[in-house]
């Protein structure tokens, strides 16, 4: 440390500059996100491995299981399957999310890095929207990896490229949904590796009491409206159709007729809800 | 002038541990703050509540001019917080932390990016500043978070034990780092257990022991409240201690203590170096031969114990266990010897 360049050190103090509501708000959540952005790449396992948890899916599913799940109305075949399939690993890719969103806060919560943020004159709410637009932004791009090895495996779209993107469009929207919902597990447990599993547990049975991987008209009866109504279904429901993906006959449940709508309300519903109660634990967490 | 930072009776209380028992403390502008005490003894959460980490249970306070209470985002725009523990990102670079906190503090990334860069050259990081932190030294990542609570020259700033953990040559650093900012006009609340530190740093000096400023004055003002001058005299011989003891008897203020094998004799004086020259002069007239002679007065270590009845050391080793820090303890990964 030289004393030499500490006179310097007083002129031309720089003036900060003024923002103010959504502006403050949009300009800090950036500053946090690529903050975040920075770390995935310096961390490249966290996104590798990320990546080969719904690889390995797709391979086994469509592999190891296709040729023996039989989807009413059809024949049992892996290729039948894949098709069928897809969708619900794309909604379960973006549901994982959750893990990475929880342990990412509860890591930066057990941090003093929390306290630099706290002590700056920033928006509160900066450093949980700065953590999900970041986990937003590696979601899309385990999405488009994902794609990539679903199209080697024989899985195509039937309905032309924009409802395609639709699709993703949906997906990412349920998945920034839910990593609020990690958002909040990540600011309630009291570690990094609780996160962890306390993000994905009870993701299985969300994931599994849904369309995802069997037709729910295979389901116990008094399971069916539940998985219907999942949040999950309406989602995988939706792209689906959007994909062309629709394998044996039509689902005449309310929900599944209006998929894009109910996948819609529901991201929507589950993001107001969890950000709401995030920001608010945030802010009272540490005092 | 009106103090920079002001706090009226705090309350805090984490569960049945009563972290904050009514802390008052006012520092005048341009001056330096020691807050000194054992772990636990509530340092820390003085100073979250004081940088708005934390809301006190009852108690006023203002820093700059602004109620933390009530404008705690204003009261952010105006302090720097220099933690225990290094608060910075360790994936990020030395250039990109700085960077991110002078984005938090609203300046434009330009300003950013050229306030980084000054203050990594001037905290001797430029070097390493495109290295990820995580392969800083306890020291260069000590240097970044000092760097990070000044990106905006704040008026204000809290030093929350700054050189816990450091090597001499270090804290030394910092020290000096310290008193420049000290002499550019900045107002300072240091916590420290080291009595050194507050000694050289501070110009007041607040003892806090179970959440409550038990003393309060200037180095000297401690030292002379438990008195207590004495003449320390080292002779050459050992033949020569009695004589020796024949001479300082006139002076001496108290039973002298005499330590045989060192040949060191002790004795409590009242009337400083005048004293101290008279004695020479009386062994030289003598011709006592000596080794050292000096006068001592009390160091704060001793101010310490007598006002607190315990030492600092003996508190190290953590044998308390509140979390100073002030914040529920779930989770916290143990950073050094005071978490």
């Amino acid at each position: 440390m030289s004393t030499s360049t500490a006179t310097e050190h007083a002129i031309g103090a720089a003036v900060p500059r003024q923002r103010h509501g959504i502006s403050a708000m949009a300009h800090d959540s950036w500053v946090v996100a690529k903050r975040n952005l920075r770390r995935m790449t310096r961390i490249p396992e966290i996104v590798v491995f990320g990546l080969m948890q719904p690889v390995m899916f797709v391979l086994l599913f469509s592999f190891v299981m296709g040729g023996a799940i039989q989807i009413p109305g059809t024949q049992a075949s892996s290729s039948a399957y894949t098709q069928f399939l897809m969708a619900g690993i794309f909604a379960q890719t973006v549901t994982f999310a959750v893990a990475g969103a929880s342990a990412g806060v509860a890591e930066d919560m057990t941090k003093g890095l929390v306290d630099r943020f706290r002590s700056l004159p920033m928006t509160r709410s900066a450093v949980l929207v700065g953590r999900t637009v970041a986990d937003l932004v590696q979601t899309a791009f385990t999405l488009l990896v994902l794609a990539m090895v679903a199209l080697l495996v024989g899985w195509r779209i039937h309905e032309g490229v924009l409802k395609a993107l639709g699709a993703f469009a949906l997906l990412l929207l349920l998945g920034y949904a839910f990593s609020w919902i990690g958002a909040l597990i990540g600011l309630s447990v009291r570690s990094p590796e609780a996160a962890t599993s306390a993000g994905l547990i009870w993701l299985f049975p969300l994931t599994f009491i849904s369309n995802a991987f069997v037709p729910i008209s295979s389901m116990p009866g008094w399971l069916q409206p539940i998985a219907y109504w999942n949040p999950f279904s309406a989602t995988v429901q939706a792209c689906r159709d959007l994909f062309g993906n629709q394998v044996g006959p039509v689902d005449h449940a309310w929900p599944m007729q209006h998929a894009s709508l109910v996948s819609v309300g529901w991201s929507l519903i589950i993001m107001a809800v969890f950000s709401w109660l995030s920001v608010r634990k945030y802010r009272s967490a540490v005092g | 002038m009106a103090p920079a930072i002001q706090a009226q009776n705090l309350v805090k209380t984490f569960g049945d541990v009563r972290a904050l028992d009514g802390v008052s403390l006012d520092v005048p502008e341009g001056t330096v703050l020691g807050l000194l005490g054992p772990n636990g003894a509530g340092k820390t959460t003085t100073v979250r509540v004081l940088t708005t980490l934390l809301r006190p249970d009852s108690g006023r306070a203002v820093v700059a001019g602004v109620d933390v209470l009530k404008h705690p985002n204003q009261v952010r725009s105006l302090i720097g917080l220099s933690g225990q523990y290094a608060a910075v990102d360790e994936y990020l670079t030395g250039r990109e932390n700085l960077q991110m906190v002078g984005e938090l503090y609203q300046m434009s990334s330009r300003d950013a990016k050229a306030r980084a860069l000054e203050l990594l050259e001037w905290f001797n990081l430029s070097e390493a500043m495109d290295r990820t932190a995580k392969t800083y030294s306890g020291g260069m990542r000590r240097r970044l978070d000092l760097a990070a609570a000044l990106v905006v020259r704040p008026p204000v700033m809290f030093l929350d034990e700054p050189t816990t953990g450091l090597d001499p040559r270090n804290r030394l650093a910092l020290w000096g780092v310290i008193e420049t900012l000290v002499d550019q006009g900045t107002t300072l609340l240091l916590t420290t257990q080291y009595l050194e530190e507050a000694d050289r740093l501070a110009h007041d000096i607040a003892v806090v022991d179970h959440g409550r400023v038990i003393a309060r004055g200037t180095a000297d003002q401690l030292k002379a409240q438990i008195g207590g001058e004495r003449v320390e005299v080292v002779v050459h011989q050992r033949e020569d201690v009695s004589e020796a003891l024949a001479a300082l008897a006139p002076y001496a203020k108290g039973d002298p203590d005499v330590e045989k094998n060192t040949r060191k004799i002790t004795v409590p004086v009242s009337g400083g170096a005048k004293v101290l020259a008279d004695v020479i002069r009386e062994l030289d007239a003598r011709s006592i031969e000596i080794d050292d002679i000096g006068l001592r007065r009390p160091t704060l270590d001793d101010v310490f114990l007598s006002l607190t009845g315990h030492a600092t050391i003996a508190e190290q080793n953590g044998d308390r266990n509140t979390d100073e820090t002030g914040r529920p303890a779930k989770g916290r990964k143990s950073h050094g010897k005071e978490v």
